[in-house]
């Protein structure tokens, strides 16, 4: 031990010893990064009314108090429906943007990328509000398919940047392969292309999934009546009292973005033939 | 898609054949394309004969590359018209050309198995399950791969990769081929030894090839025609020999071999290295700027002093050079030029090689002494 | 004429070209309609309404009470030190970690960046929930802090500024911390290797060496990090127990409670002209490729 302490760590020589504060300043760090995240676990499975760790005695009750509210579930069901309708919308169009993009020589590529990325510079209370007057009008407040639409253009630039940054490591050469040997653009583009953005894809469709599953502020205008999000009956309830249910619903959604963060890693894997 | 067209096997040979007449001339005429104020192609126009083997060969920048993306159709020129055969293909788009390429990277798909991508071309045009293994094989065959349908992409060599661009490029019998500098990632002996392999291929197969490289030892070797190409312009197109003993200009003299160039002049109807009238073969460029090209392969040094019947240039050694199987000697001659001389290294030369400050006579023979124009082009 | 014939095509050609670029930037149609539709238009629309008073006719005077009433200009410095200081934290906590990460071997790296991305990828919601649990009177931090005898009373560290930092920062931290990781990978270890063989010590090494060369990171991850925390909404507002109260609240409340659209879009205007004015600053420094990626 004494010898790690003093062997070089760094090409300047500094010593593991010289560094202690660094290891035990990062371990420290670490821990505190993750444990908030995970502490609503075992405090879920609590019995007590007051959020209490480590829990007294265990229970589901919380959960039960979730699975039993038709209310919950109405919110559940219509954020997972949201998610997954803002992955399956923003995937695709966020793709085409971003090869349409890459491939085009329009003089005016950059202003329509920096139009693409504008949902992420504008604050989102913007957003929200704005999106909550235009519904009004349009008559599509506190409906599913306003809400896929405001999530799909919050998750755009991640998608756009994610297969953007994608294609431009890609090498194009093959594409024109294809479209040498036969191919259209768009059979060579699926045929060719897509197959080896695959990671690219996967973790943009997961971006796309988590930024609505996840959303809160625009969903506080947005959602409601029929169609309350999860998160906005969470928040409400955060403000009004601190319900153990909803550790109960936090945990859930941990589980559910751990399962499709590993659906992402086993669809992205690039395949071999 | 493509025509069906009669096939023709030997019994029992997999391996691909095509007639020459079934190969197309291509006519390219009056190409030009701008990026801004840069000219990439300059009014070029050229015709490539049903199954030469053509090179466009050029520095880079020049435009050989451009050219040949007109040809397959992912660069759009300005105007111009180009026909393969007697179909004007312009404003074709890359799909429909029916031409076979490689490109220099291979641009092999490496999420498909050899035979998948040499079976591409074919699943694109329709062709039965059947027939395509039968062709992939039969084309894998050609380039001297048969039997790797199964390997990964990743798992080839180098000239492994190249064989299967290749085979790719050929199985759908495509009567044109287009080559972008398919050598220049492989190392000096295997591209001397594809460099016969394609040559045979093209002799076997009889498709008209355009071939694109900066390497011009490349070019001499495998072309019928080479056409030098620089500054988006087309500085000569002849065989390889002409190109070689008679340059167009001082930029394909210099571009091709190696020279170095002396100022000459003419005094009536002499034409004078200093005082001296040279006796040369060809003709005199007519050109304010007259040079003499000096191969260093055809300055011959005397050992008993000037030739009768050759020109002769007496000069003093600067440097020399001893390469083994040759050496090069740098010579000053009395006007302060400088000529490079390289000669084999034979019998008396093993052991007793000029020095530096001796005074040498150089000869050329007339039949080697050319003049060219040695204006900047 | 004889010049036509020498540009034999050239109309042709030209459309076609057209067409294709058409063609290809209209892949990127339906992202803008949609952006368009319901970002640009809604958000023109509220800078409009920002200059209609309350009688309905053309006034400044949204912006007009936004400087003159004493807590809508508090509301805007409690903003800004909410963002300068939690950037700061984030810098001084995420540098050295970052640092340290950039010094394992990959394996180990690899599980690290897991660990700083794991908070990353859980919902916003859950985080603060957490934070708001931890850090309660009868909560884990007092708890355990008692129990190693730090302090005696249980400490008020949340629904305050001290809880909406802590939040924050614990949120914000991966923002800084991948952007500048990036930019201490891609530096090439001979450099350091270099600084010390001309004489430099350690110290000297790292401060003239290394840590420039990870200037533009850490600059695309606080700006990334301050853009961020100008605008937020949902950890300030579950942590402040009311008595934080940044931009993005005062706009919520004015349109849930008050309805009031002119004085909520007013505010939003100054905060999108705000992080705006800040991203044209970065431009002059930064690529906006860069900022998006990291800093490389």
């Amino acid at each position: 031990m004494a010898s790690w302490l003093k062997s070089p760590a760094s090409e300047t020589q500094v010593t593991h010893g010289q560094r202690l504060w660094l290891y035990v300043f990062a371990v420290i760090t670490m821990i505190l990064l993750v444990l908030p995240t995970l502490i609503v676990i075992p405090m879920s499975f609590s019995d007590s009314q007051y959020l209490e760790f480590p829990p007294d005695t265990w229970s589901t009750r919380w959960y039960d108090n979730f699975f039993g509210s038709e209310e919950w579930m109405q919110a559940a069901r219509t954020s997972l429906q949201t998610a997954v309708l803002t992955m399956l919308v923003a995937t695709p169009v966020g793709i085409a943007a971003a090869y349409g993009l890459h491939t085009s020589n329009v003089p005016f590529v950059r202003m329509a990328f920096v139009m693409m990325l504008t949902p992420m510079m504008v604050p989102l209370v913007l957003v929200a509000i704005g999106a909550f007057y235009a519904y009004v009008q349009l008559n599509i407040l506190y409906t599913v398919t306003g809400l896929v639409l405001a999530h799909t253009v919050l998750a755009l630039p991640l998608v756009v940047i994610v297969s953007g940054s994608a294609l431009k490591g890609y090498d194009m050469s093959q594409e024109q392969a294809a479209r040498s040997l036969g191919a259209p653009r768009w059979i060579a583009f699926f045929t060719v292309t897509l197959p080896q953005i695959r990671f690219a894809v996967v973790t943009s469709a997961l971006l796309a999934f988590l930024t609505s599953f996840d959303e809160v502020v625009v969903a506080m205008f947005i959602s409601g009546g029929d169609n309350p999000t999860l998160t906005r009956n969470m928040f409400n309830a955060l403000r009004d009292q601190i319900d153990p249910t909803i550790a109960a619903i936090s945990t859930l959604m941990i589980f559910v973005t751990t399962v499709m963060m590993i659906l992402a890693q086993i669809f992205g894997q690039q395949n071999k033939p | 898609m493509a025509p069906a067209r009669a096939r023709h096997h030997t019994p029992g040979d997999h391996t691909l054949t095509t007639q020459a007449t079934e190969a197309l001339p291509i006519s390219i005429s009056n190409i030009t394309k701008t990026y801004g104020p840069v000219n990439a192609l300059d009014d070029v126009s050229l015709e490539v004969k049903s199954g030469e083997f053509l090179t466009l060969l050029g520095p880079s920048g020049s435009g050989k590359t451009t050219l040949l993306m007109v040809l397959a159709g992912f660069t759009r020129p300005d105007c111009g018209s180009l026909k393969f055969g007697d179909d004007e293909v312009i404003r074709k788009p890359p799909h429909l050309r029916d031409v076979g390429m490689t490109f220099q990277s291979y641009a092999l798909f490496p999420h498909m198995t050899v035979a998948g991508n040499v079976g591409y071309p074919l699943r694109l045009r329709k062709v039965p399950k059947s027939e395509i293994a039968e062709r992939v094989e039969g084309a894998l065959e050609t380039v001297q791969l048969g039997g790797y349908g199964d390997r990964r992409i990743d798992q080839l060599s180098g000239g492994q990769k190249q064989r299967v661009a290749v085979a790719r490029a050929i199985v759908f019998e495509p009567r044109i081929l287009l080559m972008d500098e398919p050598l220049s990632a492989l190392d000096k002996k295997l591209r001397d030894q594809m460099q016969i392999e394609l040559r045979h291929l093209h002799e076997q197969l009889g498709m008209t090839t355009v071939y694109v490289t900066h390497d011009q030892r490349e070019a001499l070797t495998m072309s019928d025609r080479i056409a030098v190409v620089n500054h988006g312009r087309i500085m000569q197109l002849s065989t390889p020999r002409d190109l070689y003993e008679r340059p167009a200009n001082r930029f394909v003299a210099d571009f091709i071999g190696e020279s170095t160039f002396l100022a000459v002049n003419r005094a009536g109807t002499d034409v004078r290295y200093g005082e001296t009238p040279l006796r040369y073969s060809g003709d005199v460029p007519d050109t304010p700027d007259l040079q003499l090209m000096i191969r260093p392969e055809r300055v011959l040094l005397s050992d008993t002093g000037p030739v009768e019947g050759a020109n002769n240039f007496p000069a003093t050694a600067s440097d020399v050079v001893y390469q083994g199987d040759s050496f090069l000697l740098h010579a000053r001659l009395q006007d302060g030029q400088q000529i490079v001389m390289r000669g084999a290294v034979r019998g008396d030369r093993a052991t007793s090689l000029p020095e530096p400050g001796d005074q040498v006579t150089l000869t050329m023979a007339p039949e080697d002494t050319v003049l060219i124009d040695g204006r900047e082009v | 004429m004889a010049t036509t014939a020498l540009r034999p095509n050239e109309a042709g050609l030209r459309t076609d070209g057209r067409l294709e670029r058409l063609r290809l930037f209209g892949l990127s149609s339906p992202a803008m309609l949609l952006i368009l539709i319901i970002l640009v238009i809604p958000v023109g629309w509220l800078f409009y309404v920002s200059f209609i008073g309350a009688n309905g006719e053309f006034s400044l005077e949204n912006y007009e009470r936004m400087i003159k009433r004493k807590s809508y200009m508090r509301i805007f410095i409690t903003t800004f030190q909410v963002s300068v200081l939690t950037t700061g934290l984030c810098i001084l906590i995420g540098y050295p970690l970052a640092y340290f990460m950039s010094q394992l071997p990959n394996r180990l790296a690899n599980i690290c960046l897991i660990t700083v991305l794991l908070p990353f990828w859980t919902s916003l919601l859950v985080r603060t929930y957490a934070w708001l649990v931890l850090l309660q009177k009868q909560g884990l931090v007092n708890q355990w802090a008692m129990n190693l005898g730090l302090w005696d009373e249980p400490l008020k560290i949340v629904h305050n500024m001290t809880g909406t930092l802590i939040g924050m920062v614990h949120i914000m931290l991966p923002f800084l911390i991948l952007p500048v990781y990036g930019a201490m990978k891609a530096i090439d270890r001979d450099y350091l290797k270099a600084a010390s063989n001309l004489g430099a010590n350690p110290r000297t090494a790292f401060w003239t060496v290394f840590f420039p060369l990870t200037t533009p990171g850490l600059f695309a991850g606080a700006l990334m990090v301050f853009i961020l925390c100008l605008g937020f909404f949902v950890t300030p507002a579950v942590l402040g127990g009311g008595k934080v109260i940044m931009v993005s609240m005062k706009i919520v409340s004015n349109i849930e409670l008050f309805v009031n659209w002119g004085a909520a879009s007013a505010m939003g205007v100054v905060l999108l002209i705000m992080t705006l004015v800040i991203l044209w600053i970065a431009s002059r420094f930064l690529r906006l490729d860069q900022i998006t990626s990291g800093g490389h």
